[in-house]
């Protein structure tokens, strides 16, 4: 068994290798978005700064593009979660015609490549004389997170109790009554996962954005679009706060869970 | 009134998916046979030499594509599969943190993180210009635009999509099914072989599934981290669409693009079954 204690060893070294990887960007961002530069590239090491967390909307671009950028994954996100929880519950819940065909359309939204997403909704807006602005982008990105909400609410209900439902109904409950106070909250992880998911996937997402934009500008996008000219450490920062929010985030729904285990 | 629940619930969501998914599919197929320019209109010929000169014209790059997303989902399961395995039997209480650490990436937008490898592979960056003063390499050594660093790129980027399912997979194998096998005298390796490792099967289909069709379509990390040698068809289409403004020409690539992606996923899927694929997706 001595050789299996060191194999056992050696993979917990590889998996912080393997962390330490993945960690190894972030922490060069992190650690930029401190530089005190003084030439226009951002390149090298060339001291300690908060000046660009002071300065940080000084570029008139960049803000806006954050601000769309937040405000598209705030109406995606709501949007998605009450269509993706409605999805789920008929879904998870209900057996009625047209279910398997609705399953597989979920199926096809996820396993459809971003690119061919974006190109085929394109490709509607073009030919319907859609104008290309915010609208079409909140449109887009409701559609690659609906079936991520839809497949995590649909998770949460197959588990819940039948029993429960009817019981609040026995009780005199009415249907909108027995959804709001026992449906509902039993599923509520499950959605507010869903709303997580859907704002990442939101504020994150270059691919399908890229084709559906017209002249909108996202923070995904103005970091594509200033690679060639040389990224300002105020995008350094913004990346930074949101990784730092989002972690919080994370960590505080982590404990809350625990909690009420 | 209870009878049309289901239906009044699932109407919303289908028609968004049905809009916005299917309809502009469509849309997409038919000006794929369509001929024109951007000014003066397209007009429906149903030529299907769209088709031919999209592949006739961009078969490199769409072999490129195949061959980088095919490497890169290699070395995600090579890479991936032992961080997977230790962190399903080895990580004992911490495995949540476990999982949290992996996830970390996920939290820094997708550009930002692809560009700040750029930033680490620089030809005098913090790496290589530091091994460079040092003499360990020679100066004009460099990693950005070569097929490594897009693939390498690549396997960055979908690397947790691997180790996911993989360990929601490995996870679920009894500890006690393997300990039997020991048991009966099989020694760890075989153990592993033909306990372990089929019963891993399921998640490494799900994580391939995951990671090379994403893989394969990106443009992104071919456009930050790649030359002119490594364009990928992501990059044609957007190209094709956005600048070029031919859309007969970039609808048939994306068309094509989607056949050969999706010829693998539902043949993965009938092996697994749409639902355990969307449930390994979900997790």
């Amino acid at each position: 068994m001595r050789g299996g204690r060191l194999g056992d060893r050696l993979l917990h070294a590889y998996t912080w290798l393997i962390i330490a990887w993945l960690s190894a960007p972030i922490a060069v961002m992190v650690l930029f978005g401190f530089n005190d530069k003084q030439s226009k590239s951002n390149a090298s090491w060339q001291g300690f700064t908060l000046r660009w967390y002071e300065e940080l909307f000084a570029i008139e671009g960049l803000t806006e593009a954050l601000a769309n950028s937040l405000k598209i994954a705030l109406a995606s996100t709501v949007i998605t979660v009450v269509l993706g929880t409605t999805l789920g519950l008929a879904l998870g819940r209900h057996r009625f015609r047209g279910r398997g065909a609705t399953n597989f359309l979920v199926f096809a939204a996820i396993s459809t490549p971003e690119l061919v997403m974006g190109a085929s909704l394109l490709s509607l807006f073009v030919s319907a004389g859609v104008w290309r602005d915010a609208m079409t982008i909140t449109i887009a990105h409701v559609l690659f997170s609906l079936s991520f909400v839809t497949v995590t609410v649909r998770a949460r209900v197959v588990t819940l109790d039948p029993a429960l439902e009817e019981a609040a109904k026995d009780l005199g409950a009415s249907a909108w009554g027995t959804f709001r106070q026992v449906t509902l909250p039993s599923i509520m992880p499950g959605v507010l996962a869903g709303a997580m998911l859907a704002f990442a996937l939101s504020i994150d997402d270059y691919v399908v954005t890229s084709f559906v934009n017209g002249s909108t500008p996202t923070f995904p996008l103005w970091i594509i679009g200033s690679v060639k000219t040389g990224i300002p450490p105020q995008v350094n920062v913004m990346g930074t706060l949101i990784f730092g929010i989002g972690v919080l985030i994370a960590i505080v729904n982590a404990v809350a869970a625990r909690r009420r285990m | 009134m209870r009878r049309l629940t289901p239906y009044l619930l699932a109407l919303p969501g289908w028609m968004w998916l049905a809009i916005f998914l299917v309809v502009p599919l469509a849309a997409m197929a038919s000006v794929s046979l369509q001929t024109g320019n951007v000014i003066d209109g397209f007009v429906m010929t149903f030529s299907v030499s769209n088709y031919g000169d999209a592949i006739g014209g961009y078969s490199t790059q769409l072999v490129r594509s195949l061959v980088y997303g095919a490497c890169a989902t290699v070395a995600m399961l090579v890479i991936g599969y032992p961080v997977a395995y230790w962190i399903a039997f080895k990580g004992g209480s911490r495995k949540s943190v476990y999982l949290f650490l992996l996830l970390l990436p996920f939290f820094v937008s997708f550009v930002l993180r692809t560009i700040s490898w750029g930033f680490l592979l620089a030809d005098d960056g913090v790496l290589l210009g530091t091994l460079k003063s040092w003499g360990l390499l020679p100066a004009g050594f460099h990693v950005l635009a070569t097929a490594f660093a897009v693939v390498a790129g690549l396997t960055y980027n979908w690397l947790p999509f691997m180790i996911l399912p993989i360990y929601v997979a490995l996870e679920r194998v009894d500890p006690r099914v393997v300990e039997a096998a020991q048991d009966l005298y099989a020694t760890r390796g075989a153990a592993f072989r033909k306990v372990v490792l089929p019963l891993s099967l399921p998640g490494v289909f799900a994580g391939v599934l995951m990671t090379f069709v994403p893989a394969t379509a990106d443009p992104v990390n071919a456009q930050v981290l790649g030359g002119t040698g490594n364009t990928m068809i992501g990059n044609i289409i957007q190209t094709e669409y956005l600048v070029n403004n031919d859309y007969p020409t970039a609808s048939a690539l994306s068309f094509t693009l989607m056949a050969v992606l999706l010829v693998g996923i539902f043949a993965y899927a009938r092996v697994l079954g749409t639902e355990n694929v969307l449930e390994a997706a979900a997790r």
